[in-house]
């Protein structure tokens, strides 16, 4: 059976991690399964975690009192969900369901940032890789926005 | 390095300034603003060639001319096939067009996808909205050939689940163990559960050989601009990135000038280009 460190050293996200931070981050970690249509957090939620996608299909969105829910945005296998544990005051802003059977890893929130605080080095390697996905992530929505097709 | 030639033009009806009169067989509603014609020529019982990619004049009498590609399959030269948008007075009367209506058909003009340049490749193609009509003849000609190819991957983008074109032939497609199809959509609702996001966010994950993969990208400019962003960052060579360009084509033989793109005329030199051919001029706000 693999461990914690070797299931994050396998994903995409922590690619060049280091295996003493991989081996400190595994502290915070746990693994995780979600069946299909359950909801893995919801809108306004304490956001305290953050899940490491391993396999599987998570949709996140927004409930409209006239249109019901709206996907606006699908994350799968290599994918990180969740980026609201890094930002007080740490609550979700979207809901997220596992739209096929998920498996992840979740990361404690509360127990990165003190490794985070207490390791400036890791601290930066994360918020490095957090930064692109946002990047990435806001990019997208830039041209989701744009209504390209209309 | 892929080095992408594109179609040469194939045989035009007779006169190029002379529409030749078509009779609708069949008009079918892919979507609530998007619908296909089926054609056969009135006068004559030739076939009508064309390579994938390139466009047709389409004539409505009393209403006016208008460039569409064609999006039926090559092999089946009988039958003349377009998909197209209401999005103005033409199509707006052609959607009203039934069986035994006849319009008027110029073409085929403009260069088509480098189907010949893709043997022995990857080919990837990413279309955007009412963009995958014109790279449907590419797929009908690749599964009529799939040997001379590597894996052929379609990324496809669209506004919402109810804007999916082709949705059967896509479902047909999905099911061979030789076509890998991926589609997204900007917002589904609950019954949605594939992809959500814009299309350029399917590009990093799919299977291709970035340094052996062909690719024809086909749908809005902006749309284009950031998937030969997004391909490039995937390690695929500009080169290897063909576009099809959409214009105000008039006479579509290069003669009036209406389309002219920088130093290019759509009409006659493209619709489909390589991405080195455009990249300059893509983000010029006036050309």
């Amino acid at each position: 059976m693999r461990t914690l460190d070797e299931l994050l050293h396998e994903h995409e996200f922590f690619k060049g991690f280091k295996p003493e931070h991989l081996e400190l981050m595994a502290g915070c970690a746990t693994n995780v399964i979600f069946e299909a249509g359950e909801y893995i957090f919801r809108e306004g939620e304490n956001a305290d975690v953050f899940y490491v996608i391993r396999h599987g299909h998570v949709a996140l969105e927004i409930h409209d009192p006239r249109r019901g829910s709206i996907a606006i945005d699908t994350l799968q296998e290599n994918d990180v969900l969740g980026w609201s544990w890094l930002f007080a005051p740490y609550q979700w802003h979207f809901d997220a369901k596992a739209v096929k059977l998920t498996r992840a890893v979740a990361m404690d929130g509360k127990c990165l940032r003190t490794k985070c605080e207490n390791d400036h080095t890791l601290g930066y390697l994360m918020m490095q890789r957090f930064a692109t996905v946002l990047a990435d992530r806001l990019q997208q929505t830039r041209l989701q926005v744009l209504k390209l097709y209309d | 390095m892929i080095n992408l030639t594109p179609q040469l033009t194939t045989q035009q009806l007779t006169d190029p300034m002379q529409p030749e009169p078509f009779r609708v067989k069949r008009v079918m509603k892919e979507s609530y603003d998007t619908f296909t014609l089926e054609m056969e020529p009135v006068n004559s019982e030739r076939l009508f060639t064309f390579a994938p990619g390139q466009f047709n004049m389409l004539y409505i009498f009393g209403v006016g001319e208008i460039p569409i590609s064609i999006s039926g399959d090559p092999n089946q030269p009988a039958m003349l096939v377009h998909t197209t948008r209401i999005v103005g007075a033409v199509t707006k009367a052609m959607s009203k067009l039934k069986a035994g209506d006849v319009l008027g058909v110029r073409g085929p003009f403009g260069t088509g996808w480098p189907v010949s340049s893709a043997k022995g490749c990857d080919v990837v193609l990413v279309a955007g909205g009412i963009g995958l009509a014109p790279l449907r003849p590419v797929l009908y000609q690749m599964l009529a050939h799939r040997d001379r190819y590597g894996k052929v991957v379609l990324l496809y983008g669209c506004r919402s689940p109810e804007d999916i074109l082709f949705r059967k032939e896509l479902e047909k497609w999905r099911a061979r163990f030789d076509l890998e199809i991926f589609v997204t959509v900007d917002y589904g609702d609950s019954d949605w559960h594939g992809n959500v996001g814009v299309v350029t966010k399917l590009i990093p994950k799919a299977p291709f050989d970035a340094l052996n993969a062909v690719t024809m990208v086909c749908g809005p400019e902006v749309m284009m601009r950031f998937t030969a962003i997004e391909l490039q960052k995937r390690g695929v060579q500009g080169e290897a990135i063909a576009l099809s360009m959409e214009r105000n084509m008039k006479c579509a033989i290069g003669l009036c000038g209406h389309c002219q793109f920088g130093p290019t005329f759509i009409c006659k030199d493209g619709p489909v280009f390589t991405y080195p051919q455009l990249q300059s001029w893509l983000a010029q706000w006036e050309v």
